[in-house]
């Protein structure tokens, strides 16, 4: 049988904020600082501290629930979820439950097949878990480590909206995207910051009705994302072709073996007594604050390349690669702003400095580049100062050593010969120097006109404005004729 | 007054001595450990003592004092005044147990807000003082670390949660003491032990350091022997917090009390629901005198009706419970405390809550976590809430019509020792005229107003609307102006 998949995603996303959700302890990189550096009474969950909430943790939600066109509660919760792991100071973890900061948003993706929208359940504020590490040295351990713990931590739930791996791609990439674009997040998917959870269900094609979906925990990137969702199809085709019935239940993903594997059953599942924070008044979200971050929010990647294919006449791909990341969309500008032809400088953007980046492995920001430098070197390019093959390598160049363009080619007189006193006298030494050839041309072998430019090419070291050229020998060839 | 009973001055008598240079706060410090030294194996009203600390601090004091003769500059206000602390209360580098075993040997590593506060304004740190767990119970029965005695009968219970603090006060080892007040652990004790307590509004005094038993009820209040003296406190401790998202930005007002005991144009209302069957007689008696009291004073005296207040201990005990199985959810025996040694996790949990927990705990810990439990939540901690708001409501219309509220604290005197052992919801019944103030959020002071038969106190409280703890101070002031209820000391 054929079934139609329906795949929703709980996406949490880190916020990048200076300090954590509910004390003023720094939000340090979780992989690289020494454990249990940046944590105090409040975040270790000491006796008698209380939770203050981060203003600029709830602008960040804000931005994030405005980008997603979500509509944002005045009022909002903040609830305790009761459950006892050493990864969790208090014992319970605040969060927003009944009442969450925003509902009811979408997300527009792109497809192969076209546009998609996926609608957005809610959008809530939490703080995020200590990290846990096992190690045995003789002896199994379990180590603490909180830095982690109280981090702002928003939680984004999608609708089911989602029916193919193509559609989740698209729309976890997207999701991605606008995050760093509202300098929320730094989409450091290797540090963590960004993790999924998905519920996958199957049905057969053409049913309305859902099937019985399990729930996919702990997916720390794409990658994982992809693979667990895909195993996950796989195996509920197979039980339910066999006429077997999927269990609802929580699953896990082993990367490793690349199977997800039982957690815990519907039966087992956690009762969290949740019940609203007492520590801490509703979150209150008046409209001149909300007006305020509305304000103040950056163009998002879907605008932006929806502005550069009507500002610059790209194409729709070409336009989606540059508006994606706000510092190329901002060099690109920048270039532009500064005199570079828009369709040569987005060629030149995604095709040569985006394959140097490959090559390199070196990111954006680590470019040598100016836009413009680069919109120097684009210029003499239109200008025909110099050809095609010549800008790609003083593009090299320059990417390797950050020089401008018109200093490279001056010191290594790759200067294209557009003088057309230099041309006349180097087509007119080529002629005179094969008098056979100028014969047999003569004489109706027209097809030696390229030959004769080759000949002067080489003789202008390949440097010679090939319009100009061009033209010169085609006058002179008409000249002897007469 | 000789250096030896500077202990029997009252707060403000100290000050007045401190600043007229009759004494110096080493003098007046050493006087009350002195007393407490004296006192303590039968009292038994302290954890923790801190007499280096309390000595040194004096000292430091005394220094300021004297500079502040040559240079002029001002001094702070309660300069070498000791107090006591609740041992409920983080303080810095002294160890606070909350009367558990889980906490035996946890030294926070900051002060609570409140008694920062009172250090800032140069009070002198005496000790950490006994309460019931976690601050759960009504008589000091329940503290790991042995029961606090009521100085006025030693057979008799101190009242609690705050038992150790008013018997303190109440036996002049310390002229003031923090306490908290959850359901009545000010007022109840102040009232069974003869002396003033303040439990404030809801938002009032930062909760910051007070380790949490029921955070939406949790206060922190303090033990004097006049509502004068709490006065004199009060504005140094009481206003906003950046630490206590539930504190309010209101100014705090300076509690200037008046010279003469007028209570005219004071509109003070009777709740009739505060009068039942089966209290002590006594109890009603006294009450009802000192509002007669109040009356003669020009106070506007009437009859008025709280109707929700028979649900108030219902919807305590399952709001408090609920909240403390959160609360105490954090002793895990991973970063701090108890800890016992296991080979897994759960077990490392079970022993280490097991060997931690007293059984009172133990009980509201059950008692909540079934309250929160799926399936339950709606009947219990929802219903429970919903008929908070009426307990609210009640106190809202009340306060439209009246200044004050004046009703008894407790429904009878101190009772003994183990009276209430075996029976918690006996237990329970001490807390049913103290429970709605915490639910309702609004201030309530405990004073004393008498004496039964057998010579034990009777206290009587003063409820006011939300943040208005000035029309209390004046009250008591006032009734404490023309009585002596309130400088009566028991026999040691």
């Amino acid at each position: 049988m054929r079934y139609e998949a329906v795949i929703g995603l709980e996406v949490h996303a880190e916020l990048l904020t200076r300090s954590k959700m509910f004390c003023s302890c720094a939000v340090v990189d979780s992989t690289s600082a020494a454990p249990n550096t940046a944590v105090c009474p409040v975040c270790a969950g000491m006796p008698g501290v209380l939770p203050v909430v981060n203003r600029q943790a709830v602008e960040y939600a804000l931005r994030v629930a405005l980008a997603l066109d979500c509509e944002v509660a005045q009022t909002s919760l903040f609830a305790r979820k009761n459950y006892f792991y050493p990864d969790l100071p208090k014992g319970y973890q605040i969060s927003q439950y009944e009442y969450p900061l925003a509902e009811r948003g979408r997300l527009v993706v792109d497809t192969i097949s076209g546009e998609r929208t996926i609608r957005i359940r809610r959008v809530h504020l939490e703080e995020d878990t200590g990290k846990l590490t096992h190690v045995n040295d003789g002896q199994p351990r379990s180590l603490v480590d909180l830095n982690r713990a109280g981090v702002p931590l928003l939680e984004i739930v999608s609708e089911p909206d989602m029916h193919s791996l193509e559609e989740v791609r698209a729309y976890a990439t997207s999701l991605r995207s606008i995050l760093r674009a509202l300098g929320v997040n730094s989409g450091d998917m290797e540090k963590g910051v960004i993790r999924f959870e998905a519920n996958v269900s199957i049905r057969p094609e053409g049913s309305a009705q859902l099937g019985t979906r399990v729930e996919i925990k702990n997916l720390n990137s794409f990658r994982a994302m992809e693979r667990a969702i895909a195993y996950e199809l796989e195996r509920q085709a197979a039980i339910l072709d066999q006429g077997k019935e999927v269990a609802q239940e929580t699953l896990g993903w082993s990367e490793s073996e690349g199977r997800t594997y039982s957690q815990r059953s519907k039966e087992e599942a956690h009762d969290y007594r949740y019940f609203p924070e007492p520590d801490l008044p509703p979150l209150v979200v008046d409209a001149d604050w909300l007006e305020r971050v509305a304000a103040e929010m950056p163009e998002l990647p879907r605008a932006r390349q929806q502005r550069f294919m009507n500002n610059y006449a790209l194409a729709a791909v070409d336009a989606r690669l540059l508006a994606e990341e706000a510092e190329t969309a901002a060099f690109y500008e920048a270039a532009v702003a500064a005199g570079a032809a828009p369709r040569l400088a987005a060629n030149y953007l995604l095709g040569e400095v985006f394959a140097w980046m490959n090559a390199s492995g070196e990111p954006f920001s680590a470019l040598r580049i100016t836009p413009s430098s680069f919109a120097g070197l684009i210029q003499m390019l239109e200008s025909g100062q110099v050809n095609q093959n010549t800008a790609k390598a003083v593009l090299a160049e320059m990417l390797r050593d950050g020089r401008e363009a018109a200093e490279i080619i001056a010191a290594s007189g790759l200067q294209q010969v557009s003088d057309a006193d230099v041309i006349t006298a180097l087509v007119a030494r080529v002629l005179e120097e094969n008098p056979a050839e100028v014969e047999s041309y003569l004489n109706g072998k027209e097809t030696l006109a390229n030959w004769f430019f080759g000949q002067v090419m080489r003789a202008a070291a390949g440097r010679a404005n090939p319009q100009i050229l061009r033209r010169e020998l085609a006058r002179q060839l008409g000249n002897l004729k007469r | 007054m000789s250096a030896n009973n500077l202990h029997e001055l009252s707060l403000a008598q100290a000050l007045a001595g401190l600043q007229r240079g009759d004494f110096s706060s080493r003098e007046l410090t050493d006087a009350c450990l002195a007393r407490i030294d004296g006192l303590e194996t039968r009292v038994h009203a302290f954890i923790t003592l801190t007499p280096d600390l309390a000595r040194q601090q004096a000292d430091q004091a005394d220094a300021v004092r004297a500079r502040a003769k040559k240079t002029g500059e001002a001094l702070p206000p309660l300069l070498g005044l000791p107090v006591a602390v609740k041992d409920v209360l983080c303080t810095r580098g002294v160890r606070t147990t909350c009367g558990s075993r889980i906490l035996e040997n946890f030294v926070p590593p900051f002060n609570a807000t409140a008694v920062q506060r009172a250090l800032d304004a140069g009070m002198v740190l005496l000790g950490k003082t006994n309460n019931d767990e976690f601050a759960m119970g009504s008589s000091t029965e329940n503290s790991a670390y042995g029961p606090t005695r009521n100085p006025w009968d030693l057979a008799r219970v101190p009242g609690g949660s705050s038992g150790g603090s008013a018997a303190a006060v109440a036996a002049r080892m310390t002229p003031a003491a923090f306490g908290s007040d959850t359901g009545g652990s000010v007022r109840q004790p102040a009232s069974y032990c003869g002396i003033s307590g303040i439990k404030p509004t809801y938002g009032r005094v930062s909760r910051y350091g007070l380790v949490a038993y029921g955070s939406s009820l949790d206060s922190v209040g303090l033990f004097a022997r006049s509502a004068e003296d709490l006065s004199l406190v009060f504005s140094q401790i009481a206003g906003y917090d950046e630490r206590d998202a539930t504190t309010l930005d209101l100014p705090v007002p300076s509690y200037d009390l008046p010279q003469a005991p007028d209570l005219n144009g004071v509109r003070i209302g009777v709740p009739k629901e505060y009068f039942i069957a089966g209290m002590q007689a006594e109890v009603e008696a006294c009450v009802r005198q000192a509002i007669e009291q109040l009356q003669a004073l020009g106070a506007q005296v009437r009859e008025i009706s709280l109707p929700h207040t028979e649900y108030a201990l219902p919807v305590y005990y399952l709001i408090a419970p609920a909240e403390a199985s959160a609360n105490l959810a954090r002793y895990d025996g991973i970063r701090y405390g108890l800890s016992e040694e296991s080979e897994t996790m759960l077990e490392l949990y079970r022993r280490t809550r097991g060997a931690g927990f007293g059984s009172e705990v133990k009980r509201r810990i059950m008692l909540g976590t079934y309250a929160l439990s799926a399936g339950y939540y709606d009947a219990y901690y929802g219903q429970a809430q919903k008929v908070r708001t009426l307990i609210k409501r009640d106190f809202e219309q009340a306060f439209e019509q009246v200044d004050a509220i004046a009703c008894p604290v407790a429904p009878s005197t101190a009772f003994k020792l183990g009276e209430h052992a075996d029976d918690p919801l006996a237990m329970y019944l001490e807390d049913v005229f103290t429970l709605p103030i915490n639910l309702g959020g609004v201030p309530g002071l405990a004073f004393p107003a008498g004496f039964d038969r057998q010579g034990l106190p009777v206290g009587m409280q003063l409820l006011g609307g939300h943040f208005n703890e000035a029309v209390l101070f004046r009250i008591a002031h006032a009734y404490q102006m023309v009585t002596d209820w309130h400088t009566r000391a028991p026999a040691l």
